[in-house]
């Protein structure tokens, strides 16, 4: 059973999430581990299982996966968490790069800066490859869903490289089909 | 030596947006389109379909972005956004990228348990994983282009993009370990070269001088 969130708790709760945000390098995600610890863990507000579904949920639905951090502030206390748990996580990282990205633009052609953008690009395309290939893993690695999935990742990509269309009308194929049972 | 400072882009971003409101529309638009993940849609609608960047500005937007903490696609939106309007941009972008989304995601949450086990949404679910899967191969292609004329040459980005997978998928590495380390070695690696271009080039320019100084 779950332990009750107090109105009381809700400035702790903020704050947390605050100090999450500068850790949260490379996405909201790297920071999963504490929040679960903190939440389900040391608080009790939230049971394993609920935590896992908020953060399946927010990779189902569209829009970015930081998501998932309101969602499970919902799961906590209601609007007033989720609201607090947003805000919490962005409004650090937000500021920070805010103030980086303006510094790095005034100065885009000095060699630091260039050395800056030319020496991240190799590993940044590559990490693009590997989110893509891990992606793409579930329809390698189960025989029920390889031929459909392996077709459905190359007709995407032939439409991307060959035409213009915008991608929505790609993901309604891909549900509509996926719906039926085809993938 | 024909390589130059700035090599000219394959597109050219000539177009612009309208107002900040055009901004969050658009930004909406693809934060709504991002089942599995947002980027690759960007990539599509900034740079493909809209031409407000080029490949090139994209990929160092979001190498910047990556590399700060806070998630990459929120912080890529808050920089193109600045970019565009100042603050009223990155607060239009932002708004955007996360207003829609979130009212569904909270939506979600509250029936989630009369939704988990219908057949038809889980495979549906699954259909649209497959077109992310396929979004995001098909992006880093595209932005594996712009490499050609990378400052520090094919073969060190090649030693790079390497290294990347070794640490990342075969000793699975952490990320928040990953892209600082990588991060300062590439820095230090095009910065070397970079450096190098640049005395070379003045070399060239003292011959040329030198020459027009013989003729006279």
């Amino acid at each position: 059973m779950s332990e009750a969130f107090l109105l009381g708790d809700l400035p702790d709760f903020f704050v947390r999430f605050l100090a999450l945000s500068l850790l949260s390098i490379g996405g909201a995600m790297a920071t999963a581990p504490e929040m679960h610890r903190y939440l389900v863990g040391e608080r009790g507000w939230l049971e394993d299982h609920e935590f896992t579904t908020a953060v399946a949920l927010a990779q189902a639905a569209p829009g970015p996966n930081v998501l998932f951090v309101p969602v499970l502030g919902y799961q906590v206390a209601g609007l007033i968490g989720a609201m607090a748990a947003l805000v919490g996580i962005l409004l650090p990282s937000t500021l920070l790069s805010l103030g980086v990205s303006r510094w790095g633009t005034k100065r885009r052609d000095t060699p630091g800066v260039r050395a800056f953008t030319a020496g991240l690009a190799p590993m940044t395309v590559t990490l693009l490859f590997c989110a893509g290939w891990v992606l793409s893993l579930p329809f390698i690695r189960e025989p029920d869903h390889r031929l459909g999935g392996l077709g459905l990742i190359a007709l995407t990509m032939v439409v991307m490289f060959t035409t213009r269309l915008g991608p929505i009308w790609l993901i309604l194929v891909g549900g509509a089909v996926g719906a039926l049972g085809w993938v | 030596m024909t390589q130059t400072s700035h090599p000219p882009s394959a597109s050219p971003a000539t177009r612009t947006p309208g107002s900040p409101l055009e901004l969050f529309i658009t930004f909406s638009a693809l934060a709504l389109q991002g089942f599995g993940g947002v980027l690759a849609v960007a990539q599509r609608e900034l740079v493909d379909r809209k031409q407000w960047l080029t490949r090139e500005q994209f990929l160092e937007a979001y190498s910047l972005a990556q590399l700060l903490p806070g998630p990459n696609v929120v912080n890529l939106s808050l920089m193109l956004g600045d970019r565009f309007f100042g603050w009223r941009g990155a607060l239009a972008a932002l708004a955007g990228m996360l207003v829609a989304p979130l009212a569904i995601v909270i939506a979600l949450a509250a029936s989630y348990n009369s939704l988990a086990g219908q057949p038809a949404v889980v495979g549906a679910l699954r259909g649209m994983g497959a077109v992310a899967a396929g979004l995001m191969l098909a992006m880093a292609c595209k932005l594996a282009v712009p490499l050609r004329n990378n400052p520090m040459g094919l073969m060190l980005c090649g030693a790079l993009a390497l290294a990347t997978v070794v640490l990342v998928a075969v000793l699975q590495v952490p990320l928040v370990w990953v892209v600082p380390a990588l991060g300062t070695l590439g820095w230090c690696l095009a910065r070397w070269s970079i450096g190098r271009q640049m005395r070379r080039a003045r070399q060239a320019a003292g011959e040329l001088a030198a020459g027009s100084e013989a003729r006279r």
